[in-house]
């Protein structure tokens, strides 16, 4: 045998549905050398992460290896039963996941579930495994360890949450550790931190990582080597400066020029060839605005209080003008939701007004402002498209509600004509209007809740994290719709987000939140070459950048 | 938690004194000035005032209200019209069979629906899961007479393996008491069964769906320990709810399974009541129910904090 530790020949994994057999991956070759960090990156549906629970043997009832091999250590995993896969199982190879929250048991201390593992596949005592938990804990560097064993997932932050998973994973001194998706989900200063945490560890105990990710420029920071999957084949293998640089495969270069970096524009963010599709509408100028028009919103001293604790928002004041686009940045807690939240008057403030094109609608309550006439005019774009469309309501009646509900339309030929114009706007196929959202894809969905939003010709749009679930290409196809509906329906847009390139580009303003609190505020250009504060130059490095042009090309 | 468990306490007196209400308006509901119907058919005018007088009837509802209310909480329930015996007395007697017989039951129920309903959960969609989940609409669907009647056909009349019918005390040893209950517990737990081995197979498919399922399966766990130290805790909060709102259909079933098997408890005692119009009986019984209903749900919330930490108090 070579030096391989991991070596996958010709694997193909299929899933039964209804409709029958669906292959999810169709012939994947790769190889792994023991200490080597691996990035496997991919859209979803690329069968990247089936790739990882094939590995793992960790697939659902439903899939099923129908080809190839997986040699691990020369023993081929997809042979293995009982016994034999469970020593391999957490011993050998271990994996960790998406949304460490929901990977952990809730009601069981966290302690307990790092000393399940290691009860599993050693010998010794339970106090001896409580004792190697408390280790791992302090390795993954877990402030206040002791007090921590005892405690629950829901007392634990996010990032928290997954150096447990990392401490459960590495518990045995597995060869190989897969991470799917470890940081999707995390703010990006999080992000970092756990990652150089994972890397750290593997590089200590010298342990191989398969690198799973949707995100290309986390992969580029991390791994020496990245292969590129889609519908379930790797297109591409190279090194992260070779694959940037000279990408060889269309779909590459797709995914290379879809990823947001410090300087990229809108513009940029599709494929010479797809451009000619935008011309027409990026170029477009934005009208000026005369000088001394009133602004659309202004926001004073806004504050929350929720029933215990300190205000999560505490003297927010800003203003928009009509067509202007402002980010809302910061890591989760900072109170970007529950500002935007108060602004689309879904809850109410503590303290503050909220002034919409001259009228007071601070002190209007939550509940009683969809009687306003104002809310036609401030809409709101929601996080999940998955969970914020109604399962039971077609395309076509989640875009057709907010006709009939406010702006008094009566089902006919009128408010067809209505739906069908909101959907041409953003881009959603007629033919799509009659399906329910689970027969939608995830770019889809996106489409029909912003198609939502814009049905009653708000003035004001607030969108809380749009694109978050969504991968990057489409990601940049939503961006740049909402790009040109600012540009030539004059819709200002709230953007909050976490992805500070996304919100460079997109947005002329930009106000940082910590803790509640405005850290800092101004153009979004200036704001992000030229940080003022500590607070924003850390989220601003955290973002991990896709480097390009001429230094990575001579450092090659 | 001792704080939480008076809370709840002080929280369930609003329930019981709308119970009292209710339990003491009872005889008012009825149709009728209740001092004939409690009279009954045959009385003479005399009789009737007679009646009146000694329950009090003549006075204001609220001053009767407060009186029979001053009475419970001491301890006193009242007179049975019909025995001259104290109501708590007649209650007490027949205490001890019900409670066996409702205890049996709910012990059979939990001993054999959770596992079946785990196991069923485990082999979704397999043979034995088909098997189980058409016991159990089998279960379902017999009423408790119909499954009495055919025990005690098979297993006492023809098998002559058990006793027919009849209660004997603990007190007489714990076959003899045992032995008498079986069939019983049976019919009156088919429906239970059915009911809480359902509601474990769904609470389980959910919670093995979840992603800590597979994190588990991803640590080399085994089989048993992945349900049963990770899943099984985790879908308990319906189970244990199940479980407890299934103590009223005890209750009920208890009635028609006491008659079924000629056990002298309160089920009995119930029926006999409500034929006689002994309305003091039948309101102490009902008050009893009640307050062992309310303190079941009591005791189901205290186990939701025991088992979900993320549930606070």
């Amino acid at each position: 045998m070579s030096e391989d530790l991991l070596r996958i020949d010709d694997l193909h994994v299929a899933f039964s549905t209804r409709r029958g057999m669906v292959e999810a991956v169709r012939g994947v070759t790769l190889t792994v050398k023991a200490g080597e960090m691996l990035g496997l990156v991919g859209e979803s549906g690329s069968g990247k992460s089936v790739t990882g629970f094939a590995t793992t043997r960790l697939l659902d009832a439903a899939g099923r290896v129908t080809g190839g091999k997986i040699l691990f250590r020369g023993q081929d995993v997809t042979k293995l039963r009982g016994d034999d896969l469970r020593q391999l199982q957490g011993a050998a190879m271990s994996m960790i996941f998406q949304n460490p929250r929901a990977a952990l048991n809730p009601i069981r201390a966290i302690g307990l579930q790092i000393a399940d593992a290691i009860l599993t596949h050693k010998r010794i005592s339970k106090e001896a495994a409580r004792a190697e938990a408390l280790d791992l804990l302090r390795a993954v560097q877990i402030r206040d360890p002791e007090a921590r064993m005892n405690a629950y997932p829901h007392e634990l932050s996010g990032g928290m949450c997954q150096r447990v998973m990392i401490a459960i994973a590495i518990s045995c001194n597995p060869a190989l550790l897969i991470a799917d998706e470890p940081t999707t989900g995390l703010d990006v200063t999080t992000q970092k931190v756990v990652m150089d945490l994972l890397a750290d560890i593997a590089a200590a105990r010298g342990m191989a990582t398969i690198l799973i990710t949707h995100d290309l420029g986390l992969a580029a920071r991390y791994c020496r080597r990245i292969a590129v999957m889609e519908r379930g084949r790797i297109v591409e293998e190279a090194s992260p400066g070779i694959l940037f640089s000279a990408p060889q495969h269309a779909y590459t270069r797709r995914l290379v020029a879809a990823s947001p970096t410090a300087t990229s524009r809108i513009a940029d963010l599709v494929t010479e060839e797809d451009r000619e599709r935008y011309a027409n509408v990026v170029t477009r100028p934005r009208q000026e605005r005369a000088h001394g028009t009133p602004p659309l919103l202004e926001v004073r001293k806004l504050a929350k209080r929720f029933d215990q604790g300190s205000a999560a928002v505490a003297d927010f004041s800003m203003t928009m003008a009509g067509g202007e686009s402002v980010g809302l940045v910061g890591e989760s807690g900072s109170g970007k939701s529950t500002t935007s939240r108060m602004i689309c008057r879904l809850i109410d403030p503590s303290e503050g007004d909220i002034v919409f094109d001259g009228q007071s609608i601070g002190h209007v309550a939550a509940r009683d402002f969809h009687r306003s006439p104002l809310r036609k005019d401030i809409q709101m774009v929601f996080q999940d498209p998955n969970e914020s469309l109604n399962p039971r309501f077609t395309a076509f009646d989640c875009i057709a509600h907010p006709l009939m509900r406010l702006d008094g339309m009566r089902a006919g030929a009128g408010l067809r004509k209505r739906v069908e114009e909101c959907a041409e706007r953003v881009g959603l196929p007629l033919d799509l209007l009659p399906r329910f959202p689970h027969q939608l894809s995830g770019g889809q969905k996106a489409r029909v809740g912003i198609a939502r939003a814009i049905a009653c010709r708000p003035r004001l749009l607030v969108l809380d994290e749009p694109t978050a679930a969504l991968d990057v290409s489409v990601q940049a196809v939503v961006l740049q719709l909402l790009d040109r509906l600012r540009r030539e329906n004059d819709i200002a847009l709230l953007f909050v987000s976490h992805d500070l390139n996304v919100v460079r580009m997109l947005c002329d303003r930009t106000i940082v939140l910590r803790n509640g609190g405005i850290v800092e505020q101004g153009e979004s250009r200036a704001l992000f070459d030229n940080p003022k504060t500590d607070y924003t130059r850390k989220l601003v490095e955290a973002i991990p950048h896709i480097e390009t042009g001429p230094t990575l090309a001579a450092a090659l | 938690m001792l704080s939480y468990i008076l809370r709840r306490i002080v929280a369930t007196l609003p329930v019981m004194a709308i119970v009292a209400l209710f339990v003491f308006s009872l005889l008012y509901i009825a149709p009728g000035d209740p001092a004939v119907v409690i009279a009954g058919d045959q009385a003479s005018p005399e009789d009737v005032e007679r009646i009146r007088q000694s329950l009090g009837l003549d006075r204001p509802f609220l001053v009767q209200f407060g009186g029979w209310v001053w009475r419970i909480l001491h301890g006193d329930l009242g007179t049975s019209i019909f025995t001259n015996l104290p109501v708590s007395a007649m209650i007490g007697q027949r205490l001890g069979p019900t409670l066996s017989l409702m205890i049996v039951t709910l012990l059979l129920t939990i001993v054999v629906a959770v596992p079946l309903g785990v196991v069923a959960a485990w082999k979704a969609g397999s043979l034995i899961d088909r098997v189980i989940m058409g016991f159990a609409v089998f279960g379902f669907s017999l009423p408790v007479f119909v499954v009495g009647y055919m025990l005690a056909y098979i297993f006492a009349l023809e098998l002559e393996w058990l006793p027919v019918q009849g209660y004997t005390p603990l007190a007489q040893g714990f076959w003899p008491w045992l032995e008498n209950l079986i069939l019983p517990a049976i019919a009156l737990g088919c429906v239970y069964i059915a009911l809480v081995a359902r509601i474990t197979r769904a609470a389980m498919l959910e919670v093995l769906q979840q992603d800590y399922i597979r994190t588990a399966k991803a640590k080399g766990l085994g089989q048993g320990g992945i349900l049963f130290i990770h899943a099984l805790k985790n879908a308990a909060v319906p189970i244990v709810t199940v479980i407890g709102i299934g103590i009223a259909l005890l209750i009920g079933g208890a009635v028609v399974t006491e008659s079924v098997f000629a056990i002298p408890g309160l089920g009995r005692l119930t029926i006999d009541a409500i034929l006689r119009r002994d309305y003091p009986v039948i309101q102490g019984i009902v008050l009893l129910f009640s307050f062992v209903y309310v303190l079941v749900n009591l005791m189901i919330d205290v186990v939701y904090t025991l088992v979900d930490p993320r549930i606070r108090y």
